[in-house]
């Protein structure tokens, strides 16, 4: 029935203007609706099933409303301790993976580096590694014998062998090691791309009158790349607070001890999931959604990104 | 203009098709397996001799080639009731928690699930989506070791079978204890055992055993034995009882006089202790008999330098063992092939012939006790191989001494906080005992 209509329509002269395609007034809500199911369907529907089950328990055949019970129990040492985790680990990737990045990038970008392409790939390449193989790789590097590969290379330097994960502030490191090795290429395209949008003549037009390579890069290059810096910052708070499957790999499972790599995301997991009690997950989720986006709406404010442009 | 709503319907679909192909890119689990969607789909058992398929998950493959292998010998013996095995192995966490979803929502679920004991507690609370096993356990309970059933049980109903009796042992390294002169048999008693460790400690460099910091199997036979645990019968948490303070004590003791190390690696499944012990990093290592199959697999340099002995007693006279660990095989409620599947079970894991291919298959110390007699248990195979013929006269020796463990409701969260908190606080920051004890076992009461 609905074959030769179909094809009928596809033979069938274009429509006049009437026709419900070029119609003026529904065109740009059918143009949507692809995006906006999705958006309901996928994010609005489990936000609001996500909200409904914070005030519940939920257990087969006999979920029940409790209140604001699973929000009184968030407030325990694991749950700050999680939110410490996932703050101090958000902020030392954005120190280490912004300057970084954007000093690799210049250096890529200028005409003096042989080898260029050699060296963009060769960053770009951990991007594309699982994390699940780099975790396990970087959790055997890590080890605590004196042969495990990290201990030789600070053996080397005359210090001891350490106990790499099993100490919190090593552990953090670890985790920052493993993000910088896998991000550095990513961020590292993303300035690229911003700086070869910059003219040229800004900074001959500077070299001519005298500006150092030094004065060119804070006064040109920094502010220039603003946009693209801002982006970065953006997803890089997203990604350091959604932090889960480095720490989950590297301890083997959600399981470091003292909670040192447990972040936001392993608590819901380690709540919701592995003890079962999704309505506790539920409102650590909600948490989480709610520093995010305080987060963000303050950073988006300090640079000014609601104003209008100008 | 119904023609043109044809057009505006099928490209919608396209676009919605091709929109959500992408964010399919969200989910970062790696595919594990098989597709795992077939799950409930599974259809009644039809009479036109078709066989019935039973759709089984796990997260230890070995476990599946088990069943795959014992559907094969159930077909020969059913001709009129075939089955058709599909079995997928997941990653632990990703099993247990798809099959608590899947539970949960009520769709998608297996007819047949492993679910390991330290999980086992999350799908009981509730209504438990699981369908109870009395009918197949309870005529043959006799034959089997009652306890291993009882960790699987609410209000009377049985819920799982046990691969293993997962009797503790202590495996020690010959070589070294030849070495240092201890005669392993002379070790009657944990301090015995002391003594022992400080003589090959002396004699030898090595340290007498390692102890994990970040799980339970080094903790929990030692308190078992002495009919100690991290909860009661009731369920009420016991972990801060004066038997444990004083068991820790006894670990951190051996830690701090050098006759124990902290695991390499955190616990005893970490490729750097295979490594360690792979290498005489140890002279010795209590764990349940399941863990034989991590020697012959990861440690082959040690095969024929092993020797399993029945762990020392607190006392004299006193228990020699405790049933470890487990991974109950469940039926699930939302199957609807439920009494075939049931058959069938029992079949691989009650019978007797089941019993003993699981002992040659698997190398486990099988749940109905009676085989443990049985000859066919002393045939060679690559246990025998690597740790000589007599296991079994060994563990018929201790038959009587094993002691079981209390499970649930709270048995998740606690096993958390030990692995977490307590070894690794007591053996590796080597705080008080008391203190960290009392404080965890709060803080768990609490919840």
């Amino acid at each position: 029935m609905s074959k030769p209509s179909s094809t009928a329509t596809a033979k069938a002269p274009a429509p006049r203007k009437t026709g419900f395609l070029y119609n003026q007034r529904y065109a740009p809500y059918v143009f949507t609706l692809p995006f906006v199911l999705t958006f309901l369907i996928f994010f609005t529907y489990p936000v609001i099933s996500t909200i409904q089950m914070s005030f519940q328990e939920v257990l087969p055949g006999a979920t029940k409303y409790i209140g604001f019970k699973n929000y009184e129990n968030l407030f325990n040492k694991h749950y700050y301790r999680a939110i410490y985790n996932s703050l101090i680990y958000t902020a030392l990737t954005l120190v280490v993976l912004i300057p970084l990045p954007l000093l690799f990038a210049v250096m890529l970008n200028s005409n003096k580096l042989p080898f260029k392409n050699f060296f963009r790939s060769t960053f770009f390449i951990p991007a594309l590694v699982s994390i699940v193989v780099a975790g396990t790789i970087f959790r055997l590097m890590l080890g605590q014998s004196e042969g495990a590969i990290v201990n030789q290379i600070i053996g080397l330097f005359g210090f001891e062998p350490q106990k790499w994960l099993a100490d919190a502030r090593l552990g953090m490191i670890a985790l920052v090691l493993m993000a910088t090795w896998r991000w550095l290429g990513v961020n590292i395209i993303y300035f690229l791309s911003g700086l070869q949008s910059i003219p040229h003549d800004i900074y001959e037009s500077a070299s001519i009158d005298g500006a150092t390579t030094w004065q060119r890069f804070m006064k040109i290059t920094v502010p220039l790349l603003k946009p693209v810096t801002i982006y970065v910052l953006t997803i890089s708070i997203f990604g350091g607070l959604s932090m889960f499957i480095e720490s989950f790999m590297l301890w083997s499972g959600n399981r470091s001890p003292k909670d040192m790599g447990l972040t936001m995301v392993g608590y819901i997991y380690q709540q919701g999931f592995e003890q079962n009690n999704m309505g506790l997950g539920s409102a650590i989720g909600l948490s989480l959604l709610g520093f995010t986006l305080v987060l963000n709406l303050i950073q988006l404010k300090v640079f000014g990104l609601f104003k209008k442009e100008d | 203009m119904r023609k043109s709503w044809f057009t505006v319907v099928a490209l919608m679909l396209s676009v919605m098709l091709a929109l959500t192909a992408c964010s399919g890119g969200n989910n970062k689990e790696p595919a594990a397996s098989k597709p795992a969607a077939s799950g409930a789909a599974s259809e009644a058992p039809k009479s036109d001799g078709k066989p019935t398929k039973i759709v089984f998950w796990t997260f230890q493959e070995l476990h599946q080639k088990y069943y795959e292998d014992m559907a094969k010998k159930w077909n020969e013996k059913n001709p009129d009731k075939q089955i058709e095995f599909e079995g997928s192995t997941f990653p632990y966490d990703d099993m247990h928690n798809k099959l608590l979803v899947a539970l949960q929502t009520g769709v998608g679920a297996p007819d047949m699930a492993d679910i390991e004991i330290s999980k086992f507690a999350n799908y009981l609370k509730g209504t438990p989506q699981l369908a109870p096993l009395n009918d197949i356990v309870e005529p043959e309970l006799n034959n089997l070791v009652k306890s291993r059933f009882d960790i699987y049980a609410k209000d009377g109903q049985y819920y799982g079978i046990d691969y293993h009796v997962g009797a503790s042992v202590i495996y020690y390294n010959k070589e070294i204890l030849d070495k240092a002169g201890v005669n392993p048999d002379d070790i009657k008693t944990w301090d015995d055992y002391k003594a022992a460790g400080k003589t090959v400690l002396e004699k030898t460099g090595v340290p007498m055993t390692t102890l994990e910091t970040t799980e339970q199997w080094s903790l929990w036979p030692l308190i078992a034995q002495q009919d100690g645990d991290f909860l009661g019968a009731d369920g009420s948490v016991t972990l801060d009882s004066d038997v444990n303070i004083k068991t820790v004590q006894y670990m951190q003791d051996l830690i701090k006089e050098k006759i124990a190390i902290g695991t390499p690696g955190g616990f005893h499944h970490s490729e750097e202790y295979w490594a360690f012990m792979n290498k005489g990093g140890a002279a010795s290592i209590w764990m349940p008999m399941w863990y034989m199959g991590r020697f012959v697999d990861n440690m082959p340099d040690l095969k024929g330098k092993m020797v399993i002995k029945p762990m020392p007693a607190w006392t004299e006279g006193g228990a020699r063992s405790a049933g470890m660990g487990g991974t109950g095989t469940v039926v699930t409620q939302q199957s609807k092939v439920q009494e075939i599947t049931k058959q069938f079970l029992a079949y691989a894991k009650l019978s007797k012939e089941g019993n003993i291919e699981i002992w040659k298959q698997l190398g486990f110390d099988p749940i109905r006790s009676e085989v443990w007699e049985a000859p066919e248990l002393k045939e060679a195979n690559k246990f025998t191989d690597y740790f000589g013929t007599d296991i079994f006269t060994m563990l018929s020796g201790v038959k009587n001494e094993i002691k079981p463990v209390n499970i649930g409701e709270k048995t998740p969260a606690i096993i958390d906080a030990v692995k977490r908190s307590v070894m690794f606080r007591t053996l590796n920051d080597m705080e008080d005992p008391a203190k960290v004890l009392k404080e965890v076992a709060e803080e768990v009461r609490a919840q």
